[in-house]
């Protein structure tokens, strides 16, 4: 590598580096915020160390102004159910799809392709009349059915797999007097299992980030999820930011977590979602 | 529905033909709230580019690269509230930390300004936070298809002596076209369709100089109980991305011959 090779690389360091700064810096804001008491906050400058890193008060405040525990529990329920149906639904109807030839199979997969470029929002309107018409709106199940829907990604996600599953293995199932039902679930489904993996992690992300459903559905206080939690810490407490900053990290640190350990399935969801 | 006049509630809806259409189209407190959505659009677009700029930085032989590849999509997996909040007290005027970051670099006339109440700009303020978080996601779009262009290309065109911005025009953009365009189609339909944003960090203001089209239509539908008109909205909003779709294949089609 000649001196200009060199350059090229350094300069690539530095604006990766100036990049990885303007990421990292409100995170970092909050971090240190987090952990600082409240004469601490309005004496010293944002941006400065906390005395120590092993201050809890903010966060067992958040813990219990959030009701952190029920939001949590909360997301966790709708999360469960949803992933369990719609699991269940979509390596089924891929199945289905990929393996039978019938009439309407083309215009199912073009539905669902149109579904995706309407903008999800401008049926809300029409979707909160019907939830709000099957009596589902303040249930937790209301949101359940509107995330149980699958979306074009996993359906792709699931296809590019059952298409790569050889055909003979269903054949010699067949042979050996396996019913359709038990084919799918002793051969199919077990070996979609990486894509279902996928799915599962992408499906909770994006639910565990909704905040338009459950800000529309689900208004009581009974029914609060993690993202509306948020949302009634600070309406209560603005101003308040330690208190806050401490809320923040509660919610985002389960993502991130689960981000850095199983970031293989995320981003081969995410490229052969779109690149298909 | 969007032909209606109906409360929500009452049973009888009253049909009134196109004049929910006519309403959206002539009350500028509706139609004129696309303009803020603009100021989306403009970023998204330099998003895309610093997207890609990144991917083919992260696509060279360089130590580290997954280290940052992971760093740079991070914001994508956060809950977008607490992205909003956070970034709520960034741009907070007196205790917001970018204006101290702007003080103690001594930008001292900077470091008053009011980034979201300003009405000026307060959009842009907002969707630069829309780039930070979704930068990422665009990025390691083009990254995958970055690496499904084959390598020998890069190699044949080493040996015939071309440098690295031919390599790239040539090679790296035709390659990756359909890709640019289902990201652009993301960003449009992202940018007509902002929502919690705003909502959570502003509520629309200073003014409603912030409130997008969609803040618009929940409004109407739900504090207005107005959903005859929430549907023409919703509607107007459909055939909008319908038509910034077309437009965008037809641009992007003929460059391709």
């Amino acid at each position: 590598m000649g001196v200009i090779g060199k350059l090229q690389q350094g300069l690539k360091y530095i604006i990766l580096c100036l990049a990885a700064l303007v990421i990292l810096f409100p995170p970092y804001i909050i971090v240190v915020n987090a952990f600082k008491t409240k004469e601490k906050f309005f004496e010293a400058s944002t941006m400065s160390l906390p005395d120590s890193f092993f201050y809890f008060d903010n966060f067992v405040q958040a813990f219990k102004q959030a009701s952190i525990p029920l939001a949590f529990g909360n997301t966790a329920t709708i999360i469960i159910v949803t992933l369990f149906f719609n699991i269940l639904l979509g390596s089924a109807f891929c199945y289905a799809i990929s393996r039978f030839q019938f009439r309407l199979q083309g215009i199912l997969v073009g539905l669902f392709m149109f579904a995706t470029i309407i903008p999800q929002i401008t049926t809300q309107v029409v979707n909160y009349k019907t939830i709000a018409s099957l009596g589902l709106t303040n249930n937790l199940m209301g949101p359940v059915l509107l995330y149980i829907g699958a979306d074009i990604i996993q359906i792709y996600i699931y296809l590019q797999f059952i298409k790569n599953i050889p055909y003979e293995l269903d054949e010699s199932a067949m042979i050996e007097g396996a019913s359709l039902v038990r084919i799918f679930r002793s051969i199919i489904f077990p070996l979609l299992a990486p894509a279902t993996y996928t799915i599962i992690i992408l499906k909770t992300i994006s639910i565990y980030n909704d905040f338009f459903v459950p800000y529309l559905y689900l208004p009581r206080a009974q029914h609060v999820v993690v993202s509306t939690s948020l949302m009634r810490l600070f309406g209560n407490n603005s101003g308040d930011w330690q208190l806050i900053s401490a809320a923040i990290l509660i919610i985002m640190i389960p993502t991130a977590v689960m981000y850095l350990f199983l970031q293989r399935y995320i981003f081969s969801g995410v490229t052969s979602g779109a690149v298909k | 529905m969007s032909f209606m006049k109906w409360n929500g509630v009452s049973a009888n809806k009253e049909w009134i033909g196109f004049a929910n259409y006519v309403e959206v189209f002539s009350n500028p407190d509706i139609f004129g709230v696309f303009k803020h959505n603009f100021a989306y659009f403009v970023v998204g677009i330099i998003q895309n580019m610093l997207a890609l700029f990144f991917a083919v930085i992260l696509n060279t032989k360089l130590r580290g690269r997954n280290g940052f590849r992971l760093l740079l999509f991070l914001p994508y997996i956060l809950n977008g509230v607490a992205v909003a909040y956070l970034f709520g007290y960034v741009y907070d005027t007196t205790n917001g930390s970018l204006n101290a970051l702007l003080g103690s670099l001594g930008f001292e006339q900077l470091s008053q300004t009011s980034w979201l109440g300003n009405k000026d700009f307060v959009n842009y303020t907002l969707a630069s936070v829309g780039l930070w978080r979704f930068m990422g996601f665009n990025m390691v779009i083009y990254l995958g298809a970055l690496q499904s262009i084959p390598s020998d290309l890069y190699e044949a065109a080493s040996i015939d002596g071309a440098n690295a911005w031919q390599k790239f025009s040539k090679i790296t953009l035709p390659n990756i076209y359909k890709i640019i365009e289902l990201n652009l189609f993301l960003t449009v339909t992202g940018a007509l369709e902002v929502f919690d944003l705003p909502f959570v960090l502003t509520k629309g203001g200073p003014a409603g100089a912030s409130e997008t089209f969609v803040m618009k239509i929940i409004e109407t539908a739900f504090q207005f109980n107005n959903y005859g008109l929430a549907s023409a909205m919703s509607v107007v909003l459909l055939l909008f991305v319908v038509i910034v779709l077309s437009i965008q294949r037809y641009l992007l089609s003929r460059g391709d011959d």
